[in-house]
């Protein structure tokens, strides 16, 4: 059916994989293509006013030291700060008479029943039955069986074990709680992201103001919106619903949407000619010929809703985040990292099972799919086992409450006694590290940044976003500065963009290092991957302790944090981009008689430019987002700000503006880098591709 | 060609049949007990348990000693009235505005927060919230260093020394001043206050947790580091490492009041259980139990260790003391 547009080979892997398979004549996603314009020329005549920028800031600060920086203590607040927290007063005193809070309160307490009611069924005990209504062998086998049906029996005996290792690691019913919690917010996710996103594929109006939604709801940091959610829909479930739903929703109208925006026109003229209804077009021609990008759409959505219904576990949200958090409470990395390490099991699960469901309905719509009769019999005998196992769940103890083992803290002790081998042998070295980036990197930029007066800093950088981005960023910089400084946490904003920009250079030396080494050898790649899997899946609460172990509360630590959360995507985006510079290229170079290093200096690393600016923008992203959760281990500024807002009460307006401001610097740099990209490239590129989820799995 | 298919399949179904069916066998035979037993013995066990204790929920706000009650009350609640206790982790802040919605019944160790008394409670605010009495915990919070800071340089536990000492506490975060690590946002703290009020050349950098401030205590421990802060008592890691407080200017009525002003120690807290008002008007017999509760900074550092240092899981450890104290638990049961 979409022949050209659906290859056989490729599967879905992603946005920027998206990208390719809706536009088979651009050839590459990221790489510009061919026939860069030389691009070291451009480089250098950038940087020259950037350093003249750089230079006068610093002649300026070291003249006025200290004078106007807005700094603001830790624990104190201004007026404005307590206006807002009024408004916070006044919500919460009217919450049984205003119309919008009595809303969201019945709002709340559907979702709450609604998911009470699956948790009887699935994972608690449904008193007085002592047990769920479906045990676990009962719940087992039905995933499996679902599996079954929906992809193949590989994909069936994954969801199989992963359901087991839920229970032999004992977390049964935590994690049939966090699926519960990610498979509501998805139905919703979609029942509300469909529509939207056939108005942002549609109208070209409508995906403008969408747009600016979404690139709102992604840059926000997520720690930063629990505090409202609560405010609105109570503690525990329904916020966990919310949040996560909050999170989940940009992937799927942007990814979709773009699906269906991008139904070549010549099909839908052809089609229109036989004189189609808006519906019938929709329903007949743009769904069916986008699904594979919506299934893309769907996986990534399902993924951002684990990750964020794990962090809902901070208001109470049911699922495995909560000891994760509990290990991050009395300090014990063995004991967050085994339901961590199930949320990798889970997220691995979730991605294997959606791809491999899209690429059989694929299949099966080309009439493939294997022999029907044998399938048949798979069907059959799947169902009546599953009948059996849920049948003999609900009558044996055993068979409903999983067996208790001693494995999971078993594995804990043994994480623990590594990580104190670790600690301990290592943490002269790593303080020593942590002491030279600090006094050599991060202490400097912040002087200047910071402790310059605040019409300075502005200033410069107004000026720098000019000299990178153009004037329309410079434009978007200045009202993101003027919000910042509206909301009087100047100070703090400075100190939070510097640690976000050195803790992005850091990324950036691991994703140069690592992209081009992974490209260029497919056995490291194949190595490499499943660990940024892992670092891309793994709540960042169980290797918080650890890097706090080594490096002591401080900026540097929630650095290591925000490096540990955003290189896997960075690395990724690199050494794809690198990986994707056109063979010929290299080869005629080779011809030449260049060096590697020659080889990889001014050609890989220069073509693959797209890429690596693309890298440095997720970078900043993501490690602003840490950098919030850097408030719980010494970090201070912003993400302090938001963690003492949202712990006292009198401070709530402190931390909602803290909130706000994270915002608008994540605004700010997404748009300098952005500019940056496109300024470079005169191909349109994968423009959107803003705050992906980077997909996991194995190289291509 | 069709023919031996078929029978094949049929054949395979059949099979799949025979298999089911033994399955079904094998897995009754080892399937332990039966649940409509367990389900039975439930409503009788909740008939017997006289009058309805229904749900209670408890918060536990994040620190271990907390914790320690929380699941000790909630342990009895559970197994000796029969009461179906919901834990929900929070912090102190989102559990008050719990009371009024009934999703959370009990916070069982509050250190004092005027500014939600003010909202919660009767008379000043909305009334959801009432204080339930004290629960017999002492808090002390207070600056401290670690034992062998005191034990080489004993003049450090008087705060008129600190600024003699500031230039050794100087870390990469402190700015060439002496690093004074503050308490994670949501405690009761003035430090910034105190610094600037008392003159010393020390700049406040926030641990953010009280998983940050041990980790930090216990390297400066191990490894003969210069460290002050912000700590309290009751806590289980003053039994691994000692913590040595430092005297500031004594406390006395009102010094705290402004909290721009403060330059004065902290004063001793009666720490006390805070309820929500519906919860308590009801007829759930876990009211009297939470009523009668109070136990000791020592039964509390015990709870907690053993679930910080032991690896206990809360149920365990409060099922563990519970067993080892009955005499206690017997009086918050008495009428």
């Amino acid at each position: 059916m979409t022949e050209g547009v659906a290859g056989p080979g490729l599967r879905a892997r992603g946005f920027v994989e998206s990208q390719k398979l809706a536009n088979p004549d651009s050839p590459r996603p990221v790489e510009p293509g061919a026939a860069p314009p030389p691009p070291e020329r451009k480089t250098l005549s950038r940087w020259i006013p950037a350093l003249g920028v750089i230079v006068a800031w610093v002649v300026v600060w070291y003249l006025t030291d200290g004078k106007d920086t807005l700094s603001l203590p830790g624990v104190a607040r201004t007026a404005l700060h307590d206006d807002l927290t009024e408004i916070n007063n006044d919500l919460l005193a009217g919450r049984d008479t205003n119309p919008v809070m009595l809303f969201t309160g019945a709002l709340a307490d559907a979702l709450r029943s609604l998911v009470e009611m699956m948790q009887g069924i699935f994972s608690k005990p449904n008193l007085p039955r002592p047990v769920p209504e479906i045990g676990w062998l009962g719940v087992t086998a039905c995933s499996t069986y679902v599996a079954l049906v929906v992809a193949n029996w590989r994909i069936a005996l994954l969801v199989l074990a992963s359901f087991l290792s839920f229970g032999v690691l004992g977390f049964w019913e935590q994690s049939l709680d966090l699926l519960i919690i990610t498979g509501i917010s998805v139905v919703i996710a979609v029942v509300v992201g469909m529509p939207l996103a056939v108005l942002v594929g549609t109208s070209a109006r409508a995906n403008r103001a969408i747009t600016v939604v979404l690139d709102v709801m992604q840059t926000m940091p997520t720690f930063v919106y629990l505090l409202p959610v609560v405010l609105f829909f109570g503690i525990g479930i329904p916020s966990a619903v919310v949040a996560t739903l909050i999170y989940a929703l940009p992937p799927i109208v942007r990814i979709a949407g773009f699906g269906i925006r991008e139904v070549p026109t010549t099909t839908i003229e052809a089609t229109d000619s036989a004189g189609q209804t808006y519906w019938q077009r929709l329903l007949k021609v743009q769904i069916p010929m986008a699904r594979k990008t919506i299934i893309v759409g769907l996986n990534q959505t399902i993924l951002a809703a684990l990750s964020m219904a794990t962090l809902a576990s901070f208001v109470d949200g049911p699922g495995l985040g909560k000891p994760v958090l509990a290990g991050l409470r009395i300090n014990d990395v063995g004991t967050a990292f085994v339901p961590g390490a199930l949320i990798v099991v889970m997220a691995v699960m979730l991605d294997r099972t959606t791809t491999a469901a899209s690429e059989r309905a694929e299949k099966v719509a080309r009439g493939g799919g294997g022999d029907p009769r044998t399938r048949r019999i798979l069907l059959i005998g799947g169902a009546v086992v599953t009948i059996v196992a849920v049948y003999v769940s609900r009558t044996y103890v055993d068979l409903a409450r999983f067996p208790e083992n001693t494995l999971g803290s078993r594995i804990a002790d043994v994480v623990n006694d590594v990580m104190d081998w670790i600690t301990g042998t290592f943490s002269g070295a790593t303080g020593a590290f942590k002491d030279a980036i600090t006094n050599g990197l991060l202490n400097p930029m912040e002087s200047v940044l910071a402790e310059s007066p605040w019409y300075v800093s502005g200033l410069g950088i107004a000026a720098l976003a000019l000299v990178f981005g153009g004037l329309r960023a410079m434009i978007t910089t200045i009202i993101c500065l003027a919000g910042i400084w509206y909301f009087d946490l100047w100070h703090d904003a400075m100190i939070t963009l510097n640690m976000a920009l050195v803790g992005t250079v850091l990324v950036m030396i691991l994703a140069l290092v690592f992209g081009v080494w992974m490209a260029r050898d497919r056995r490291v790649d194949l190595g490499i991957r499943p660990l940024l899997d892992a670092g891309q899946t793994i709540p960042p609460f169980v290797y918080l302790i650890p890097v706090l172990a080594l490096f002591g509360p401080s900026r540097f630590t929630a650095i290591v944090a925000g490096i540990v959360y955003a290189a896997p995507a960075a690395i990724k985006l690199v050494a794809d981009g690198v990986k994707a510079v056109s063979p010929t290229t290299i080869e005629a170079g080779r011809s030449t008689g260049q060096t590697t290093w020659q080889e990889i200096t001014k050609v890989q690393l220069p073509m693959a430019k797209g890429s690596l600016v693309l890298a440095t923008n997720q970078g900043l992203l993501y490690v602003l987002a840490m950098v919030v959760i850097g408030g719980l281990v010494g970090a201070g500024a912003l993400g302090y700000d938001v963690v003492y807002g949202f712990s006292r009460s009198e401070a709530w307006g402190k931390g909602l503006a803290a909130g706000i401001t994270i915002v608008l610097l994540g605004v700010m740099l997404d748009r300098i880098t952005r500019a940056a990209a496109d300024k470079r490239r005169d191909d349109p590129g994968p423009r959107r591709a803003f705050f992906v989820r980077l997909p996991i799995g194995p190289p291509k | 060609m069709r023919q031996p298919a078929m029978s094949t399949a049929r054949s395979r179904g059949a099979r799949l049949g025979v298999l089911a069916a033994v399955a079904t066998l094998a897995l009754s035979a080892c399937g332990g007990g039966s649940i409509a037993k367990e389900t039975e013995a439930n409503e009788k066990k909740a008939a017997a348990a006289g009058g309805e204790c229904g749900d209670l929920n408890m918060a536990v706000n994040p620190w271990v000693g907390y914790e320690a009650s929380a699941y000790v009350v909630g342990t009895v609640a559970q197994d000796q009235l029969g009461c179906t206790v919901n834990y929900k982790e929070l912090k102190e802040d989102v559990a008050w505005q719990g009371f009024g919605t009934g999703e959370v019944d009990v916070v069982i160790e509050d250190w004092g927060h005027p500014d939600l008394e003010k909202k919660f409670f009767e008379g000043k605010g909305d009334g959801t919230a009432m204080d339930f009495g004290p629960q017999g915990n002492i808090g002390i919070i207070g600056w401290f260093v670690p034992p062998w800071l005191a034990e080489e340089h004993p003049d450090i536990l008087e705060w008129e020394n600190l600024n003699k000492y500031a230039k050794e506490f100087a870390t990469s975060e402190s700015g060439g001043q002496g690093q004074f690590l503050g308490a994670d946002p949501s405690y009761v703290q003035f430090d910034e206050a105190i610094v600037s009020n008392l003159d010393l050349d020390f700049k406040v950098v926030f641990s953010g947790s009280e998983a940050a401030t041990i980790e930090a205590f216990r390297k400066a421990e191990e490894n003969k580091e210069w460290v002050i802060g912000y700590w309290y008592e009751p806590q289980y890691f003053n039994a691994e490492v000692a913590m040595q407080r430092v005297a500031l200017p004594p406390y006395e009525t009102g010094c705290q009041d402004d909290p721009q002003t403060v330059a004065c120690d902290y004063p001793q807290t009666e720490l006390k259980k805070i309820v929500g008002t519906d919860w308590a008007e009801s007829d759930s017999t876990a009211v009297d139990l939470v009523q009668n509760f109070t136990w000791t900074n020592d039964d509390q550092n015990v709870v907690a260790a053993y679930i910080s240092s032991d690896g206990m899981s809360p149920e365990e450890a409060a099922a563990k003391w519970i067993e080892d104290n009955p005499d206690k638990v017997e009086a918050w049961l008495a009428q």
